[in-house]
């Protein structure tokens, strides 16, 4: 099929709209087995995945389902069934469009299966469902094309992984199909083509044209960023203007909190009550609609926005896209980049506003990177196999499964075609029997094998209970902080849950400008007490569960390393010229380490460049480290580019304190008790199904009923230390919020070459770190002042003034 | 201290760190809610498959306090077995690996909710036991003094040295005292929860369990 068929060409002609040519390209590559259409924000993409399918229904409607429509949205598919209904309505289709997601009734899901629409718009936890049903064959028989939106964002997360199991089901059972993944631009097309591809058929790479340069810039203000914070409040009446003069304009910020407290400056120094929206997920859907809908009809001048609008259905009218804070990622800064302007090849207007001195710098590293093309991206790893245990549970749900048959459909999947037979079997076992070193009772047995080989539930009953817990979104985002012991009253704020999990009761951090000290978790709560004397242990929660990506902390270090900074603001050039005359400028390859007393303690900084999270782990084992050797650590911070440890005793030989062998041991030690691992093993648990997310008619009879995942892991670490979801969940913590691949990189890099300065007094670079400690005993508003001049003290004390 | 000492109705009690109680004069060991067969009654429901290491886990703890203690008698409170048939259900070993801790010594399991009466292991049941002044019963009635129970589960969280903590828990007042469940896979409910609240006096201690026996106040 090459052809647009006349009563479309006629409907384009219309509507004033040509074909872009990779819309005409995808159409002439509808027969492909498989493909992956890589095209900027506003590129027609969802249009240019749908019309083969338009097309073909058209011409035969009324057979089953013929197109299966994949988004990582709820909200992205019924957007989608509304738009699509316009053609359809306009040149009278035919044809059936529904959506099928966890908001739709039951009584339509149930229609849906007894006849399916023509094409079906759905998530990948709803497709899972779908596919556990014993009547998925007559469900799936005849599923011609799959569409599988904003890929690259799926290809993110397990449900990526799961979406791509439930794929290798689907075809399994309907006979091939053809599969087309619409993507955002991202470094690595090919390994994205490899996740999607369909077993051996390669996945044939579409790139659209990527338009011209974005039109990019930093944002220059009359005040000079502050030394540290993440708010860029100083840059509102800039920020304001820029609105102005912009039709419409999103403004995002990282983070939830960070994002009301600029919706307010906004809002504050806002004299001409332009019309500004705030939008990010804590709102309820209800708020969000509202502002979407507003939005839309373009009564809005501009959204206040966090993550939540890097997906979404394409706004036309959107000219200017405002970043506040610095992007910690360059793919997603990319993707934001491109909401602005969606009108075809004409270049994207975005402006970066750095909170902060630091992130001067690493703005100017990531609009560098953005004109140079260069995205960023940790590459995925091997499929997690807590999916793999669901997806088994899934085949049982639906009558039963040959583990050969089973074995060869999970390996037909990307993410785990270098699976091998015994992992598979492992998996198998776990979800049979648990899998435990001590195999006792015939009960034992969730799946049992028959004589013929194929597994099948032993109690029929149980796939209701399966079914309820499906999906791999397990982790609650942010939690709430509360007072303990004021049960509705107002929250501190909200904290990453991430960030909750690294915390042990009597930890304290910092929230809303005050000290609290972490009580515990209660009902997704986190419960605090105040903290008033005590400065506290994690000094610094920056509220990002986003480090900064391996490749622009490398651009950063490069830029540091620069001889001048001709392209950077005076006040920053100043300052980083104040660090080379004063000590020395972080090198590439090699670790510089400060140490300086300041305020009768003694302060070392890590330039380690890794990331938060790896420096926060950093911290944790060093302090560790540091206190066996007698040194009496106080406390740390850790950002993305450096660790600051503080303590009664200097350090004088910070070499040693690094070698990885030992550190290793500290972190096996550290992990297995903490909250980061029983965290980790709750949501592998959950995943796997050993934990149930909800059962149906949970018991009433008092809280003594249940007990914690924690007992479970505790129990598990005693008596079967190797079993299968303890190993799975060290995996995970290593890669992700543990990140010690990102130390051992550091390590690696540094090869042993330190560069230990010692300095009389704080050194410039590391002063805006210490300044996080300094903000600890102001609170509220009066003393915002006290804080200034604080802050401006120690600046003068390091000659920075 | 590795055991909390106090006096009920004249009689000389410790509360161990363990979660059992001992009373040495009568050499008399309580435990409470030991629910074997946890694991094993989640797996029959179609449920989950728990780990299968609840029964040793319980067994290797109530072996240590019976070697250190070597009592007459072994009071277990009730709920010693999660479903009625776990009694029979238990693992051979685990089952002769019980009898030999009831060999040479009395042992009654009180009648809990969940297993109205064990059978095939030996030992006496009854629905409550008087011995001395003091009385033995699964669910504490608000009318009885000099009783001992379980059923609850209570769970305590306090702050020790900077780290907060929570921990099962005896429930001790001048009436009373409430046993923490001593099975490994048993969740707990807070001593703040009402019911437990309005059972115990307002002087109540709370002993948390754990390394060592630690009694705070009850009512914070």
């Amino acid at each position: 099929m090459s052809a647009l068929p006349a009563q479309f060409a006629d409907w384009f002609a219309t509507k004033g709209w040509h074909l872009h040519p990779h819309q005409r390209l995808l159409l002439e590559r509808a027969e492909d087995p498989a493909a992956l259409l890589i095209a900027p924000t506003g590129g027609g993409k969802t249009l240019a995945g749908f019309l083969p399918s338009l097309i073909e229904t058209a011409a035969a409607p009324g057979r089953g389902l013929h197109t299966l429509y994949v988004s990582p949205l709820k909200a992205l598919a019924a957007d989608i069934r509304r738009n699509l209904m316009i053609p359809s309505r306009d040149m009278n289709l035919p044809i059936r469009i529904e959506d099928r997601t966890g908001d739709t009734s039951y009584s339509r899901r149930q229609r849906q299966r007894a006849d399916p629409p023509d094409i079906l718009l759905t998530t990948p936890e709803s497709l899972a469902l779908l596919l556990s049903y014993e009547d998925a064959p007559r469900i799936f028989r005849g599923v011609s094309r799959v569409i599988i939106d904003e890929i690259h964002a799926l290809a993110d997360s397990k449900r990526g992984d799961q979406l791509m199991l439930s794929l290798a089901r689907a075809e399994r059972i309907a006979g091939p199909f053809r599969r087309v993944g619409l993507s955002a631009t991202v470094e690595d097309p090919a390994a994205l083509a490899e996740f999607m591809a369909a077993g051996a058929a390669p996945t044939r790479i579409l790139q659209a044209d990527p338009g011209p340069d974005p039109d990019l810039s930093i944002l220059e203000t009359e005040a000079v960023p502050p030394w540290n914070g993440a708010g860029a409040h100083y840059a509102i009446p800039e920020v304001l203007a820029e609105v102005k003069k912009a039709r419409t304009t999103l403004i995002f910020i990282n983070t939830r909190a960070q994002a009301e407290l600029f919706f307010r400056a906004l809002w504050m120094a806002n004299d001409e009550g332009l019309a500004i929206g705030l939008h990010h997920g804590s709102l309820s859907r209800e708020a969000r609609q509202k502002v979407e809908a507003a939005m839309q009809t373009g009564a809005l001048r501009a959204i206040v926005c966090t993550g939540t609008l890097d997906l979404g259905i394409d706004w036309g009218d959107v000219d200017l896209v405002i970043q506040i804070g610095a992007p910690k990622n360059v793919k997603r800064l990319v993707q934001r980049i491109g909401r602005a302007n969606h009108r075809y090849n004409a270049p994207s207007r975005a402006i970066l506003v750095p909170a902060n001195r630091f992130e001067v710098v690493e703005c100017r590293a990531a609009l560098e990177a953005v004109y140079a093309r260069e995205l960023d991206g940790e590459p995925r790893g091997p499929g997690p196999k807590d999916v793999i245990c669901q997806h088994i549970l899934i085949a049982a749900c639906a009558g039963g499964f040959d583990p050969d048959a089973l074995y060869e459909e999970v390996t037909a999947a990307g993410p785990y075609r270098e699976l091998g037979r015994a992992e598979f079997d492992d998996c198998v076992t776990f979800c049979a029997t648990g899998g435990y070193a001590l195999q006792a009772y015939d009960q034992w047995q969730r799946l049992k094998q028959g004589i013929d080989g194929h597994y099948r539930l032993r109690d029929p009953r149980s796939a209701g209970r399966i079914r309820m817990n499906l999906g791999t979104i397990v982790d609650t985002e942010t939690l709430n902080v509360r007072l303990k012991n004021r049960r509705g009253g107002k929250p501190l704020g909200e904290i990453e849950e991430s960030f909750a999990a690294t915390l042990s009761p009597g930890d304290t951090f910092l929230i809303g400008g005050e000290v609290v000290r972490y009580e515990g978790l209660r009902e997704m709560v986190v419960e605090v007490s105040r903290e008033a004397t005590k400065k506290p242990r994690i000094a610094v929660f920056s509220g990002t569960k986003f480090a900064a990506s391996t490749s622009l902390s490398h651009r950063v270090l490069d830029l540091l390393q620069a001889p001048d900074w001709p392209d950077l603001p005076a006040h920053t050039r100043d300052w980083l010229n104040l660090q080379r005359r004063m000590s020395k400028m972080p090198t590439a390859g090699r670790l510089l380490v400060e140490s300086f007393p300041c305020d009768g303690r003694e302060f070392t900084c890590f330039y380690g460049f890794a990331g938060r999270n790896a420096l926060q782990t950093l911290g944790l084992l060093m302090t560790h480290r540091l206190e066996l050797a007698g040194l009496n650590p106080l406390g740390f911070v850790a950002t993305d580019y450096a660790l600051l440890i503080w303590g009664l005793d200097a350090i004088h030989d910070p070499l040693p304190l690094l070698g990885a062998d030992g550190l290793m041991d500290g972190v096996e030690t550290w992990l297995a008790g903490n909250a980061v691992m029983k965290r980790g093993f709750r949501n592998v648990a959950t995943i796997a199904g050993l934990i149930e997310k909800n059962l149906p008619g949970k018991r009433i009879s008092g809280r003594q009923a249940t007990f914690s995942s924690d007992i479970l892991y505790d129990t598990l670490r005693k008596y079967d230390p190797d079993h299968l979801l303890l190993r799975l969940t060290r995996e995970e913590a290593m890669r992700g919020l543990v990140d010690f691949g990102r130390i051992e990189e550091m390590l690696s890099r540094i090869g042993g070459r330190v560069d230990h300065v010692r300095a009389d007094g704080v050194t410039p670079l590391a002063a805006p770190l210490l300044l996080e400690i300094g903000k600890v005993p102001i609170r509220g508003q009066a003393e915002e002042h006290l804080l200034a001049e604080a802050a401006e003290q120690m600046m003068r004390a390091a000659g920075l003034s | 201290m590795r055991s909390y000492e106090f006096i009920l109705s004249g009689a000389r009690l410790s509360a161990l760190s363990s979660g059992a109680l001992w009373w040495s004069e009568t050499g008399i060991l309580v435990v409470s809610d030991l629910h074997f067969g946890k694991s094993l009654r989640a797996a029959r429901q179609g449920g989950a498959m728990l780990p299968p290491y609840e029964n040793r886990d319980t067994l290797e703890r109530l072996e240590r306090d019976i070697l250190k203690q070597n009592p007459a008698i072994v009071i277990c409170l009730g709920d010693s077995f999660d479903a009625l048939q776990a009694a029979d259900e238990m693992e051979p070993a685990e089952q002769s690996w019980l009898t030999c801790l009831m060999a040479g010594r009395q042992w009654i399991w009180i009648e809990g909710n969940h297993d109205p009466g064990p059978v095939g292991l030996g030992g006496a049941h009854m629905a409550v036991l008087r011995q001395g002044p003091l009385s033995f019963r699964h669910i504490a009635d608000p009318d009885a003094s000099g009783e001992i129970s379980g059923h609850f589960h209570p769970k305590t969280r306090i702050s020790v040295k900077g780290r907060n903590l929570s921990r099962p828990c005896f429930l001790i007042d001048e009436t009373r005292v409430i046993l923490p469940a001593y099975g490994t896979f048993t969740g707990g409910l807070r001593s703040d929860a009402e019911i437990l609240q309005e059972l115990m006096g307002p002087d109540s201690v709370a002993v948390l369990t754990g390394k060592k026996a630690q009694p705070v106040p009850m009512h914070l």
